[in-house]
């Protein structure tokens, strides 16, 4: 039996999350303690706002080291979500905070001044999401766009680790994975069908 | 590549629609939910919920009705009306909106929108401005002036001055409404929507006045608009989602299919 566990850290649309599972009839629980962490089988990384404000919650949750220890000792599948999946990286230039350094990849600000047509930040909307490799996350997917809101994207380290791109401005890497590090820089709770694909594809991984 | 997003808008009260609804198939809806299940079906890229609830007593019916739109659509919606405090927003951002639109209390108390922006995180936070042409006069630089309460009570604001000030105080966006063309389906104010679509650098959605696709492709366009807010012309089954976007898609303009 699938079974996901959203990390609860005070960021992002969790309800969303929940309210897709249970339609898809998937097991879902919420951590808010390491315990509940440490039994997880797939763990989702919501996010939204700033870098920082987001590490600082993550930081503060008592969460961090059940988490790292799941991630990088037990390398169960994990997902973070926009600035979820930023965070995973080893910094932004949005804070000054550590990020988690799960995967070699930087956050940087779109330039708006480099911009020829789209000019308004943040990236808000529904945008084209192209997969440039096979992966499970992406089954039974075709065409896809998702639901975005951000003003940082998303630098890999290794051109490997990028999984999709989208063009906003300049193509950029809205979705990548690294073993068992995923990360899409949209949101699939809220993407209408191809976002519950993606979340159901995550489960059954 | 980025498309534009249509943008239905539900009024609601005491947690029902308000107006005599029809769509094209004439079934009467007059519950919020179904509504919202209906245009998520039909391909509404994102919702808008003004909730038009006099009493302050009966907003937590709202709140419930957040929670079970929250439910039942999987694209984002905002909710507008009566948001007045930092509880207010997160309320309604805990029973699962993507974002609250703060207008009058904005523009009572500006600072509403910095702290909304440190809580919940500048996406979260939309700014409502209704605006009515006044001409160019003291104080008014941009001939646009900010009102309230439905147009009645003018506030001696600039509306492109407000837009900047909204964006710098931390509004990830601006629902531009222009009272002089809500309601008149003559389509949008599309001096109004140009001016401040290129004077800030967050999305702006146009609302009022919207009668035709035409209108729409006309102010996505000429009009710098990233969205349309679009009510009675959709809700009176005059038009689908499904036809306006085919019309703009002819347009090269992009839009999402679903």
């Amino acid at each position: 039996m699938p079974s996901v566990t959203l990390i609860n850290y005070g960021m992002g649309n969790i309800p969303a999350f929940i309210n897709i599972y249970h339609r898809l009839n998937i097991t879902v629980e919420v951590a808010s303690c390491p315990a509940q962490l440490l039994r997880s089988k797939k763990i989702i990384m919501p996010g939204v706002g700033s870098f920082d404000w987001a590490m600082t919650r993550l930081n503060d949750s008592g969460l961090r080291e059940a988490l790292d220890e799941m991630v990088m000792k037990q390398q169960i599948p994990v997902l973070g979500i926009c600035v979820g999946m930023q965070m995973m990286a080893k910094g932004s230039e949005e804070g000054c905070l550590q990020g988690l350094g799960w995967i070699e990849a930087k956050v940087k600000r779109f330039d708006q001044a480099a911009f020829t047509s789209q000019t308004h930040l943040p990236h808000m909307g529904w945008n084209d999401v192209m997969p440039v490799r096979d992966n499970p996350l992406f089954a039974s997917i075709t065409a896809p766009m998702f639901y975005f809101l951000h003003s940082y994207y998303f630098v890999p380290g290794h051109a490997s680790q990028t999984l999709a791109t989208t063009q906003y401005g300049d193509e950029f890497t809205s979705a990548m994975s690294n073993g068992n590090v995923y990360g899409v820089q949209f949101h699939p709770e809220k993407s209408h069908n191809w976002g519950i694909q993606l979340l159901k594809n995550f489960a059954e991984m | 590549m980025l498309s534009k997003r249509i943008i239905p808008c539900l009024d609601v009260r005491e947690g029902k629609t308000t107006k005599g609804i029809k769509f094209k198939n004439n079934v009467e809806i007059g519950d919020p939910v179904e509504m919202a299940k209906f245009y998520y079906e039909a391909g509404a890229d994102e919702l808008v919920f003004y909730d038009i609830t006099a009493s302050h007593e009966k907003r937590d019916i709202m709140i419930d009705v957040v929670r079970k739109v929250a439910q039942t659509i999987f694209i984002p919606f905002s909710v507008g009306g009566g948001i007045r405090t930092l509880e207010d927003m997160r309320a309604v951002l805990l029973a699962g909106a993507e974002k609250v639109s703060v207008n009058s209390a904005a523009v009572k108390n500006p600072d509403i929108i910095s702290q909304g922006a440190r809580a919940f995180g500048n996406q979260c936070v939309v700014l409502g401005m209704d605006v009515k042409h006044v001409g160019q006069k003291t104080g008014i630089p941009s001939g646009y002036e900010i009102v309230i309460n439905g147009g009645r009570t003018f506030m001696g604001m600039d509306a492109l001055e407000w837009a900047q000030k909204g964006q710098a105080l931390g509004a990830g966006e601006i629902c531009l409404n222009s009272i002089d063309a809500d309601g008149t389906k003559d389509g949008y104010e599309m001096a109004l929507t140009r001016m401040i679509s290129e004077n800030v650098n967050i999305p702006v959605i146009a609302s009022g006045g919207a009668g035709t696709p035409e209108h729409l492709a006309d102010v996505l366009t000429r009009g710098r608009a990233d969205a349309a807010l679009i009510a009675s012309m959709v809700h009176f089954g005059t038009y689908t989602i499904e036809e306006i976007k085919a019309f703009l898609s002819g347009k090269d303009i992009k839009v999402r299919k679903s």
